[in-house]
Formats: structure tokens, sequence, C-alpha cells
């Protein structure tokens, strides 16, 4: 019987680490109700920030933004964001895998890159992934602050505007639902008129108040500013999701582990006393 | 039956409206400005103050911001707001007592590092002031 006892702390092991891993999934799950809130109250004011933007990119403005300018693409910009801690399936690597293609694509031309890594796991793939970090953070945790955001974010910003950027792209994760996590990769700046609104289609410009190249920097910086901020929250919400599944997927395939184990025990068990059994008889056959 | 025009005030933490107007009034960084439907473009900074709406069938209702931008389009208004308080989520005690504490930071010439801070404070709790009162006018008509 020295398998079975064997077999027997394999077992314990299992049930222990499904313990462990029911306890995280469970966790994650009111996690994601929190991230899912959080990330619900902010996209009204990223919608309609996103909306005036589309307007002002379609809009013939007497100033125009640096931001709004089409520059020869000589050195793009990327914010990546990822999680802190692990455990959450393919989330990370979906997103990096998004980003690398990006990145390849822009290799093939010649084309440099900086890149600005948000959230530890980020930071630590760009780290032996190669690549130029400009900027990272980590530790954004599960309320991220749009204050803690910003002084990694206008890192890119002042390197674009100083013309050292061409391009800045935000790869992050978005929630389609809580089984499904989709990697984008989406350009921030300079800005692209997408809106297909035919009421905006002729020759108009805003009337600004106080004046056009104030308000613009104040607007434009507050938009890119809710972009990232929306990225991240979102990010979060799809990181606690995707720990979700990826937890509960552990605990049942520990759960299938377990069965299948204990069969065998109970098989060797059985053998053994089958063994003993027949031993007695032929023993006692013997006699 | 009056023109309409749809509006949105949303702030970073929520949506505090979004519907149909005969009109809205906000605090401009230049002035006072009043929105009809129809209105021309147009892109302004706000100031702490209150918005004022008419809702489609005459009903008033009135907002606080602390700032942020306005976007007007011919056919759509949208204020974005740094904060957004209803009205009536606004505590009066609380704004007298920051308006007292900040022009006591002002007065005190001894901490002048945070003046710019505390005229942006006094503002703020002057503005939200002003909104109550004029709630108040309204409701005494």
């Amino acid at each position: 019987m020295a398998a079975g006892k064997e077999i027997k702390t394999q077992i314990s092991s299992i049930q222990g680490t499904r313990k462990i891993t029911s306890a995280m999934e469970m966790v994650a799950a009111s996690k994601m109700r929190k991230a899912q809130d959080r990330m619900q109250e902010s996209r009204p004011y990223a919608r309609n920030i996103r909306s005036v933007i589309q307007h002002l990119a379609k809009s013939n403005p007497e100033y125009k933004h640096l931001y709004l300018q089409q520059r020869e693409v000589k050195r793009v910009g990327f914010i990546v964001v990822a999680t802190d801690r692990g455990l959450c399936g393919g989330l990370n690597i979906n997103a990096f895998k998004a980003a690398i293609a990006k990145m390849q694509e822009f290799k093939n031309q010649n084309v440099e890159m900086d890149i600005c890594a948000m959230g530890s796991k980020s930071v630590s793939f760009f780290k032996t992934y190669g690549g130029n970090v400009t900027a990272a953070k980590s530790g954004l945790g599960d309320k991220p602050e749009i204050a803690e955001l910003i002084g990694t974010v206008k890192v890119m910003l002042d390197a674009y505007d100083e013309g050292k950027l061409d391009m800045l792209f935000v790869v992050s994760n978005e929630f389609v639902n809580t089984m499904t996590q989709q990697p984008q990769v989406e350009q921030i700046l300079p800005l692209k008129a997408e809106d297909d609104d035919d009421r905006l289609n002729h020759h108009w410009d805003y009337i600004y108040e106080p004046d056009a190249r104030e308000l613009l920097n104040g607007l434009l910086v507050r938009y890119i500013e809710s972009l990232v901020y929306q990225a991240v929250v979102e990010n979060n919400a799809c990181e606690q999701a995707a720990r979700m599944l990826a937890m509960k997927n552990a605990t049942d395939n520990a759960g299938d582990l377990i069965d299948e184990l204990q069969m065998v025990y109970n098989k060797a068990r059985q053998a053994a006393i089958t063994q003993e059994i027949s031993e007695i008889v032929s023993g006692a056959a013997a006699v | 039956m009056a023109m309409t025009v749809h509006c949105d005030i949303v702030s970073a933490e929520e949506e505090i409206f979004s519907g149909l107007i005969e009109f809205v009034s906000v605090t401009g960084s230049l002035g006072d400005l009043g929105v009809y439907p129809g209105h021309a473009p147009l892109l302004s900074e706000l100031k702490p103050g209150p918005v004022e709406l008419r809702k489609q069938g005459g009903e008033q209702e009135i907002f606080y911001v602390s700032g942020g931008f306005i976007e007007v389009q011919p056919h759509k208004v949208s204020v974005l707001a740094d904060v957004a308080l209803r009205a009536g989520d606004i505590n009066e005690a609380a704004a007298e007592e920051a308006k007292k504490h900040a022009e006591h930071v002002m007065a005190d010439k001894s901490t002048e590092l945070d003046y710019s801070r505390a005229t942006a404070q006094l503002a703020e709790a002057a503005a939200q002031l002003r909104t109550i009162q004029q709630i108040r006018k309204k409701m005494g008509k």
C-alpha cells in the first residue's frame, strides 16, 4: 500500500490548492463588480469628450493645435496598459501580442519606438522583451486615480510636444463582457476624425472662449487623460474578470484531478485487498 | 411646441443629465452664456458656477459645476464638468465654511504659498452659494 499513501498526500495537496483557487475566484468576482461600476461611471465622460474631440477634428479651426496635425512618422509612442498581478489567464499576453504586432508594422517601416509601461506586468515584460521604455508606472491598485496616471502620461505628451514622437497609441484590453476581453490598440495622437456625421461636413469653426490656443490645450490634455484613465479602469475590470475565469477553471480542473486520483487510489486499495485475500486463501489451501 | 436640443451634462464620476432641453445657461470663463437650440458651434471653458436648464415642457433644473468645458453644436450641447453636483446636493453650511476658510487663508499673509489654491477654493465656494441663492429665488417666485 506504499503507492496508496503517496496518492493520498497528492490528493490532499490538490484539495489545498483548490481551496485557494476557489477563494481567489470569489475575491475576483467581488472586485470585478466594483471595477465594472467604476468603468461604467467614467464611460459617459469619456464618450462625451470623445464626441467633442471628433467634432473638433472635423472643424476647420483658425488655430491648428499640435495634436490635430498629421506629421511624418519617424518615432511612435506606445502606452501599454497591463495588470499589476498575474494569475489572470492570457489577458496580458494577448495585449502584448497585439502591441508587438503593431510595433512590428512600424519596425518594418524603420520607425523607432518609445514605450510607456503601465502596470508591473507590462514593466517586467518590456524589460525582457527589449524596447526603449521611457516611462513606467506600476502599482496602480484597484482604484486608479487620475492624478497618479497624469505624471506618466505627461512624459509621453511632452515628448510629443517636443516633436520627439509623431504618433501615440494606447494598448489595453476592452471589456466586452465577463467572458470576453478584447485587446485593442488605439491611436490617440494625432486625433483622427471617424465620425460620419453629415451635419458637420461643411466648412465651419467654433467660436472659442477665451481663445483657441488656451482652450484647446486644456481640452485636449483633459481628453488624453480621460482616455488613458478609461483604458486603465477598463483594464482593471478585465483583469478581475479574467482572473475570476482563470481561477474558476483552475478550481474545476483541481476537482477533476482529485476525482481521477481518488479512482486510482480506490483501485490500488482494492487490488491490495484482493491480493491479500488470495494470499490467505492459497496459504490456507496449502496447509 | 418650443424647439429643443439634446444636452448631456457629465462629470468624470457620473452622468448628471441627458435629455432634451429648451434653454441652458452656464458660467463661461468670459461671462454667462445662454444657449438656445440652433446655437452656432462654440467651445468655452467654464468657471465654477450654476448650470441652469429649462427642460422640454418648461421644467427648470439647476446644477452646479466646478469648472470644465462646454461644447455647443446646433444639434447638441455637451457640458464636460470637472465636478458636477445636483444643486440639491450642495451642502450650504459646508460651502459657507469653505468660503470663510478660504477668505481666512487669503487674509493671512504668512501662508502666501497657497494663495492661488485659496482663490480657487473661494471662487468655488462662492459659486456654490450663488447656485443655492439662485434656487431660492426661483422657489420664491
